[in-house]
């Protein structure tokens, strides 16, 4: 008999749980795009591309608004959805439910028990942003078949968010500091980073501090992406960027479940 | 005198200090306590009015030049100051429906605190009106905070935009009513996200981003009727100074709603912790 | 605000219900006072129901109910003015620490900011927390909780205080510092209110009990009363190594007032302990273990119900 992996005997855990509320979690991962995108793409987009055509200075590519905006709102989604799992349920499984110390109790490691949770929290993403590539191709917002590879661009930004945050969360008592992380981190990468507009339009101090940060190379290859351009150079510096920190935070990450889990 | 048991009383049988305080002295201790766990926690109430004006930086200034001027009642307005005003009513939104669902929810369901309340002077009126009372001093405090940013952008446009902060107190209490009155129904953690799938819609659609001119009749027919459509119209009107009477019926939907609310709120949380 | 001569509570006919359910089912008690009054029951019996209507908490169905001289149906609040609670889980406010529970919990009488200041120093002093005053209500132990509560529910120096199953869940020395701590309240002339499934604590605390199971009471009296009432003076005890207990209860009713068998045990009931013991020993048994020991208000409670006290 081929015994599992143990980190895939932490991943099935959450999976597990997850697999009877998905329902619920099926609707809003539809709703929410179509929400953002008729909001933000049409509504909003509607207006955008009225002005530029009307003679205004170009600076979407010569692509309408939807098609701008949709990969940047995908990539902002997986992080967001990272975001919300990898602080508040890493607390409650370290602190209220102690979740991790069950699964520690059985030949589970703390490295595998950190992976099972971020291969969940990598599962979340692609499936927010496999939603979210549905929804925008419904809308038209998608130009090229390169576009399937949001999907795994969208893992990628998960990840760069999960695992430095479940590396943080490891280290809190309370859940004080996710809020402040979110409101004064999250809120602004998503505004900022390229989803809305271009960060050509930063002045240049804040457009160099842009490029420093995931979102912007998340939403830079997504939107490479949807719109066919994935054989530019500037691709491979991007997941260069994103590899790394996943590579980093996890490094980092151990440590600090290690130092949490097993002192 | 002497008890049961030819235990001597003596002072204690002299009328001593027990006494029931008005209503709304009794509420004000309600939101006093919250003001003990917020003296501690009080990060989570600075950073919270962060999110607006992060908006409005990010979506008013950054998209201002994308989108050019808008029209509005008869005006001509820049992207950021049309936008300003639904920022600001969304921050009386967020800044009370957060201790009206959330917040209402541990303290009801999951740490049972107003078991304890509930055993003193304080009914369970006194207990909703002072959580909705420290909820919409929240919210109030988050628009009078983002009305000075705003300000300091130069984005209001008369002194009108005082009334802004009244008005903003009227789309807190409407939310933080609403907020309570939904928290009553939800029986687990899970419910709480059926708060996030509700405001996700108001925020986007209520003409913050764009005019609801951009819809076909029949969605613009409903969204006239949310609540944060009304804020978001009342509070432009405010901000940029263009009043007319046709505001008042916006003030007045809001309080009604609160009331309404609130008044459900209190009979169901009394049928949950007094039965 | 009422006779200070008369009864603190008086209850006729109090009943109870949750839909059809009912919890409550007619029951008559008046409590005196300054005493100890205790509602002996297994979990199920009403007791926590009652109490909630005494703490004005939860209304009355039916029948009279009156404290302090009021009617709860008119005057809850002045009435919750002048009373303690201790609820079964603590119910402390898990967001604020120690002091700040007393403080805040004090102000919801509406005493005035110094009076509070000074009681809630004076009781913390009082409940032995006086080093944790800073502390989160979270690293207290149970039994630290449990003093908190007690403090917490004298801040408004009530003259009457309940308690719901006051050391439930504690260790045996956290049950005996609590229980000093009511014993402190009674000398200061407090009427204390107590619920409880544990027949020593009644025993202990209680000047008078009433003995409640499903909803109704069964039994009224002080403990001493209620033993020496419905059980005999002596019980004894015998365990068999093997062979079926309720044989050997068949073969001693005969012989005794009253037999009762339990799954690893028999009780005997009677005047005289040593008599009994000889008796049974004459019968040839070869018995594992044979003690005598006194009649309690566990044997009490099983002579009325059928039932032990604690499931």
């Amino acid at each position: 008999m081929i015994r599992r992996p143990l980190w895939v005997r932490a991943f099935g855990s959450w999976t597990f749980r997850y697999a009877r509320t998905w329902r619920g979690s099926l609707a809003t991962g539809f709703a929410l795009p179509v929400l953002y995108l008729a909001a933000i793409g049409v509504g909003l987009g509607g207006l955008v591309d009225r002005h530029v055509t009307g003679g205004g200075p170009s600076s979407i590519s010569g692509i309408g608004y939807l098609s701008f905006v949709a990969p940047g709102l995908l990539a902002g989604s997986a992080m967001q959805i990272a975001t919300s799992e990898a602080t508040f349920p890493v607390m409650a499984a370290l602190k209220w439910e102690r979740r991790y110390d069950a699964m520690l109790a059985t030949p589970l490691r703390v490295c595998d028990v950190l992976a099972g949770h971020l291969g969940y929290i990598a599962m979340r993403s692609g499936a927010t942003s496999a939603a979210f590539l549905l929804v925008a191709t419904a809308f038209g917002a998608v130009h090229s078949p390169e576009a399937a590879l949001a999907l795994p661009v969208g893992i990628l930004v998960g990840l760069a968010f999960a695992t430095p945050l479940a590396a943080y969360a490891a280290t809190q008592q309370n859940a004080v500091g996710f809020n402040v992380v979110n409101r004064l981190v999250v809120v602004p990468l998503f505004l900022f980073s390229g989803s809305f507009f271009p960060i050509t339009r930063l002045p240049g101090a804040l457009r160099l501090v842009a490029q420093f940060t995931p979102l912007y190379h998340g939403v830079a290859l997504a939107r490479a992406a949807t719109l066919g351009r994935l054989a530019a150079p500037s691709t491979a510096g991007h997941l260069a960027y994103l590899v790394a920190l996943v590579a980093c935070a996890s490094v980092v990450a151990g440590r600090t479940y290690r130092h949490r889990l097993a002192p | 005198m002497s008890t049961a048991n030819g235990l001597e009383h003596g002072a204690r049988a002299v009328t001593p200090g027990w006494r029931v305080a008005p209503w709304p002295r009794r509420a004000s201790h309600v939101v006093a306590r919250n003001l003990v766990v917020y003296r501690r926690a009080w990060p989570v109430l600075v950073t919270g009015f962060a999110e607006p004006v992060f908006y409005l930086l990010g979506i008013g200034l950054g998209l201002g030049g994308l989108v050019g001027r808008l029209a509005f009642a008869g005006h001509e307005l820049t992207y950021a100051r049309f936008v300003a005003p639904g920022m600001l009513a969304s921050a009386a939104m967020n800044g009370a429906i957060l201790d009206s669902t959330y917040n209402l929810f541990f303290k009801l369901k999951v740490e049972k605190t107003y078991e304890a309340v509930l055993a003193t002077p304080l009914s369970v009126p006194d207990v909703a009106l002072g959580e909705l009372g420290w909820a919409v001093m929240r919210g109030a405090a988050y628009s009078a905070a983002f009305l000075a940013v705003a300000a300091a952008m130069g984005l209001v446009g008369s002194a009108w935009a005082l009334m802004c902060v009244p008005a903003a107190t009227l789309v807190s209490f409407a939310f933080g009513a609403v907020g309570m009155l939904a928290t009553s129904f939800m029986r687990s953690w899970q419910d709480l996200d059926s708060v996030t799938l509700a405001l996700v819609p108001l925020f986007l659609f209520s003409g913050t981003f764009y005019p609801v001119g951009v819809y076909p009749s029949w969605l613009a027919t409903i969204v006239g009727w949310t609540p944060l459509y009304q804020g978001v119209v009342l509070e432009r009107g405010l901000q940029t100074g263009f009043v007319s009477l046709a505001l008042v019926p916006r003030a007045a939907y809001l309080a009604a709603l609160g009331a309404l609310a609130l008044g459900l709120a209190t009979r169901r949380l009394r049928s949950f912790l007094a039965s | 605000m009422g006779d200070p001569a008369g009864p603190i509570v008086s209850a006729r006919g109090l009943t109870k219900r949750f839909g059809t359910f009912t919890a409550v089912d007619g029951v008559d008690f008046t409590i005196g006072r300054g005493e100890v009054f205790g509602f002996l029951g297994p979990n199920g019996a009403g007791k926590t129901s009652t109490m909630r209507m005494l703490a004005c908490m939860s209304p009355v169905s039916g029948g009279r109910l009156e404290v302090r001289g009021l009617d709860p149906a008119r005057h809850g609040p002045s009435i919750r003015a002048g009373i303690g609670v201790v609820h079964q889980h603590d119910a402390l406010d898990m967001e604020l620490t120690v002091l700040d529970n007393l403080l805040v919990y004090g102000r919801y009488f509406d005493i005035s900011r110094r009076v509070v200041r000074a009681r809630a120093h004076e009781l913390l002093e009082f409940a032995q927390l006086g080093p944790r005053a800073g502390s989160r209500v979270e690293d207290l132990s149970g039994g630290m909780r449990r003093r908190l509560a007690i403090a917490r529910a004298l801040i408004s120096d009530p003259e009457l205080v309940i308690l719901d199953e006051p050391t439930t869940g504690l260790d045996p020395q956290a049950r005996h510092l609590v229980w000093e701590r009511l014993y402190e309240l009674r000398r200061r002339g407090v009427t204390l209110v107590i619920t409880t499934h544990y027949m020593d604590e009644a025993e202990q605390l209680c000047d008078r009990l009433v003995v409640m199971d499903g909803g109704r009471i069964v039994a009224e009296g002080s403990p001493r009363a209620l033993v020496e009432r419905h059980v005999g003076r002596e019980v004894v005890e015998v365990r068999l190594a093997h062979g079926s207990h309720g044989e050997l209860a068949a073969r001693l009713r005969p012989c005794f007032d009253r037999v009762e068998v339990l799954a690893d045990r028999v009780w005997c009931y009677g005047e005289d302990g040593e008599a009994m013991l000889a008796t049974i020993h004459a019968q040839g048994y070869a018995t594992e273990s044979a003690l005598v020991r006194r009649g309690s208000l566990e044997d009490v409670f099983l002579q009325l119900t059928g039932r032990s006290l604690v499931e």
